[in-house]
């Protein structure tokens, strides 16, 4: 009869989640802190290449980003081809220059000459389209560029 | 009259609000990326002459569209790029450069001041692979430059320091030695062994 009875006392103490609240403001300050909003939807696949020598990008000057990379699963009906992206939407090659023009009228005008472009450009992306960005951005004279990568070993892009 | 004590506030559900805010920024959050590779586009210019190099001091480098490439005629591993573009750079065939240890080899570079490094890539190579090529030979640049920075620096008041620390030190805004100084040391590496490459466009 008393086999089935709860016993009254040497269960587990409750474990005290008091300090759960506090572990996870922590977190939460962190990822507040380290969070960046995007500034750009991107419609395209957008995984960088990397590589160990790089420089950081001199963010007290103006940066503009033009992105370059094959459209997402839910942009096919574009094609597979690596497309550009400016600001939000798929651009050809010939609206780069309007591009600059307009990122360099948005500008003050003593930072106009350091803006820097970086090309974010997807590791599978060919070299037919970034040449042909490299050349528009050369006619518009906005020469500093910056082939933006992740940090890592440069050797293992090339071995898939 | 006996004090009685506050109620207690029932602080069980501050967890989950904090938990929703926190996979709210889990979620948003993008670690941007904000390093990479710098480099100067060459102005357009009209109706230049392409000025006269002699051939042993230009080394070249060919991608072609399967991302193979071809180093001064022969083809070559990723992986000995560096090493070969260092060597090129570091060959000092004209005896003017004092602090070359390459080589001296007649038929190759004279210096590295007239050392020049040609890159050509096919419309079909991958951008990964031509993003590794570059790594490859700024990194040759950097080795030459970090030994030269190494030799020059006691004498200049920054021992123990390779050229990429100082250029770190000089953008450091806590640091505080003697910019100037720092400043005329880099430049100085950097006239001695100038980065020279030359892209073609077809």
């Amino acid at each position: 009869m008393s086999k089935f009875k709860k016993k009254g006392d040497g269960g587990l103490a409750p474990i005290n989640t008091a300090s759960l609240p506090d572990i996870v403001f922590m977190l939460l300050f962190f990822f507040m802190v380290a969070t960046v909003m995007r500034e750009d939807t991107l419609k395209i696949k957008n995984s960088l290449p990397l590589a160990d020598q790089v420089e950081k990008l001199d963010k007290k000057n103006p940066v503009s980003y033009i992105y370059m990379g094959r459209p997402s699963e839910n942009y096919k009906k574009y094609g597979t081809e690596a497309k550009i992206q400016l600001n939000d939407n798929f651009a050809d090659v010939s609206e780069v220059a309007a591009f600059i023009a307009a990122e360099r009228a948005a500008l003050r005008e003593e930072l106009v000459n350091y803006l820097t472009v970086s090309l974010k450009v997807d590791k599978d992306a060919n070299m037919g389209i970034v040449g042909d960005v490299k050349q528009e951005l050369r006619k518009v004279n906005a020469l500093k560029i910056n082939y933006t990568t992740g940090t890592g070993d440069a050797i293992s892009n090339m071995t898939k | 009259m006996a004090k009685r004590s506050a109620p207690e506030v029932n602080a069980g559900s501050m967890a989950d609000i904090a938990f929703l805010l926190l996979i709210f920024f889990l979620v948003t959050t993008t670690i941007e990326k904000d390093s990479g590779i710098n480099r100067k586009l060459p102005p357009i210019e009209d109706n230049t002459e392409p000025p006269i190099i002699k051939q042993k001091n230009i080394f070249t480098v060919l991608i072609n569209k399967h991302d193979q490439l071809l180093v001064e005629d022969e083809s070559m591993d990723i992986k000995d790029l560096r090493q070969a573009a260092v060597a090129f750079l570091d060959n000092g065939g004209d005896g003017s450069c004092s602090f070359c240890q390459g080589a001296k080899d007649p038929k190759s570079s004279d210096n590295p001041d007239k050392a020049i490094i040609s890159l050509k890539n096919d419309r079909e190579t991958s951008y990964a692979a031509y993003i590794s090529v570059q790594n490859e030979l700024v990194a040759a640049y950097n080795i030459l430059r970090n030994r030269r920075a190494l030799e020059l620096g006691p004498s200049k008041g920054f021992p123990n320091m390779d050229f990429i620390q100082m250029e770190n030190m000089y953008n450091d805004v806590r640091w505080s030695g003697n910019k100037t100084k720092l400043k005329a040391l880099i430049e100085q590496i950097k006239t001695e062994i100038p980065q020279k490459l030359s892209e073609v466009v077809e």
